[in-house]
């Protein structure tokens, strides 16, 4: 069991990010939980007060918002699964989502929860860094916009400030762009070794690591190759170009570097219709 | 805290430190011993039970977060002496082994037959991944599951 803490229940985002707000570096957002309990257990997190904001219910929903779909932070891995809307505008998403874990996690793990924790073995902060997403946060003052692409900052890490809260994904459609999702690993539910989220359409292309460094990767380098016209498999030697890959147990970091370019070229090609 | 919560069609109410997990909830406070802690990692589903109808993996959860919730256990499947579909497929088909990942085998099982009544082998064999059998009876637990999906 975790050591212990006082335990807050916030009804609305402005009552959870004043709780925190109060109790400073001490206190943690805790929704479905299955990042931070763990970590928890272990000891690697002791917060003197956890605020529960799993029953605000304004912020579990999925909409159609113009050119993107506007996910709700508290909206579960299992909810984005099995979205329609999602499988329809933004498949590799809802695809991505059916990987996280096991249909328990998914069960009560949050996609907010999970770009919040920022770890870069996660399967959706690559997937929505390869889908080019906005994520939005909430404040003691007010609401800001976050592009995927400045918002991991380290291992473990983000851009969101101890009091502030992420609030919505904003996820561009994909309007019938190919995609392909690309896990490795050892055992059905384990995070990946590497995994690859990719999509394109034509000449464009977005690409997503998973594990390939302290933070999600975007290879940028295999998007503009395709961009200039090279082939799969040229584009796709480049995957770890800017990737910092770490060895550790289950992988020395020239395999996963290897990987990577496997991986990115399946995804490529699953990818281009 | 005061937690209240359904569990097996009764309320129950305890006052708990907040870090109390809910399987520990379940098994000390209310001597519910049929769900078992194996890993308390979240990764061998040994502590599965449901909650609001949904399988969960009880050490990732906290009895806090399950208050005013409603909770099924092991215990809570059986009709008497009439066993859950599910409880008496496992038996009919051997569908266990030494036994310690039945009890949440058989409610991941559950849990899965309510959002894919039809399942395919391989839906099945997908489906379970968040359980280990460590002695590796997964064949039969797979045929178990097919077998309830057919009653």
């Amino acid at each position: 069991m975790p050591a212990p803490f006082d335990y807050k229940r916030a009804s609305s985002a402005a009552e959870a990010i004043a709780l925190v707000g109060e109790h400073g570096d001490d206190a943690k957002f805790l929704a479905g939980g299955h990042s931070l309990l763990p970590l928890m257990k272990l000891r690697l997190a002791q917060p003197a007060v956890l605020v529960d904001i799993a029953r605000i219910s304004d912020l579990s929903y999925i909409r159609e918002e113009g050119d993107h779909i506007a996910i709700g932070a508290l909206t579960r891995h299992h909810d984005v699964e099995h979205s329609a809307l999602l499988k329809q505008h933004v498949p590799l998403l809802a695809h991505a989502a059916s990987h996280v874990g096991d249909p328990q996690v998914r069960h009560r793990g949050t996609i907010g929860g999970s770009i919040a924790h920022s770890d870069s073995a996660s399967d959706l902060p690559a997937t929505t860094l390869a889908l080019g997403a906005t994520y939005v946060a909430q404040g003691p003052n007010g609401t800001r916009e976050i592009a995927a692409t400045d918002f991991y900052k380290g291992f473990l890490e983000s851009a969101l400030s101890p009091d502030e809260m992420l609030t919505e994904i904003r996820v561009p459609k994909m309007n019938g762009a190919g995609w392909s999702f690309q896990k490795f690993n050892r055992r059905a539910q384990d995070w990946a070794i590497v995994g690859v989220a990719a999509w394109r359409r034509g000449n464009e292309a977005g690409v997503g690591l998973v594990n390939m460094g302290s933070v999600p990767i975007l290879a940028t380098s295999v998007a503009s190759a395709i961009g200039s016209g090279a082939s799969i498999a040229d584009a796709a030697a480049l995957a770890a170009a800017e990737a910092e890959a770490q060895s550790d147990n289950n992988a020395s970091s020239e395999y996963r570097e290897h990987l990577a370019k496997v991986l990115v070229r399946r995804a490529l090609e699953q990818s281009t219709k | 805290m005061k937690v209240s919560m359904t569990v097996n069609g009764v309320v129950r109410e305890n006052d708990v430190e907040p870090r109390t997990l809910l399987v520990q909830y379940v098994r000390e406070h209310l001597g519910l011993t049929g769900t078992n802690i194996g890993c308390d990692t979240s990764s061998c589903g040994a502590c599965t039970i449901h909650v609001n109808g949904e399988s969960v993996k009880s050490c990732t959860m906290l009895a806090v977060q399950a208050d005013g919730a409603t909770v099924t256990t092991i215990e809570g499947l059986a009709k008497g002496d009439t066993m859950h579909p599910m409880q008496e497929s496992f038996m009919q088909n051997h569908g266990l082994q030494c036994g310690y990942c039945t009890p949440g085998m058989v409610m991941a099982a559950i849990s899965l037959l309510d959002e894919n009544p039809n399942p395919t082998e391989e839906d099945v064999r997908i489906g379970l991944e968040g359980n280990l059998c460590r002695c590796t009876g997964y064949h039969n637990i797979v045929k178990s599951v097919l077998a309830a999906a057919k009653k």
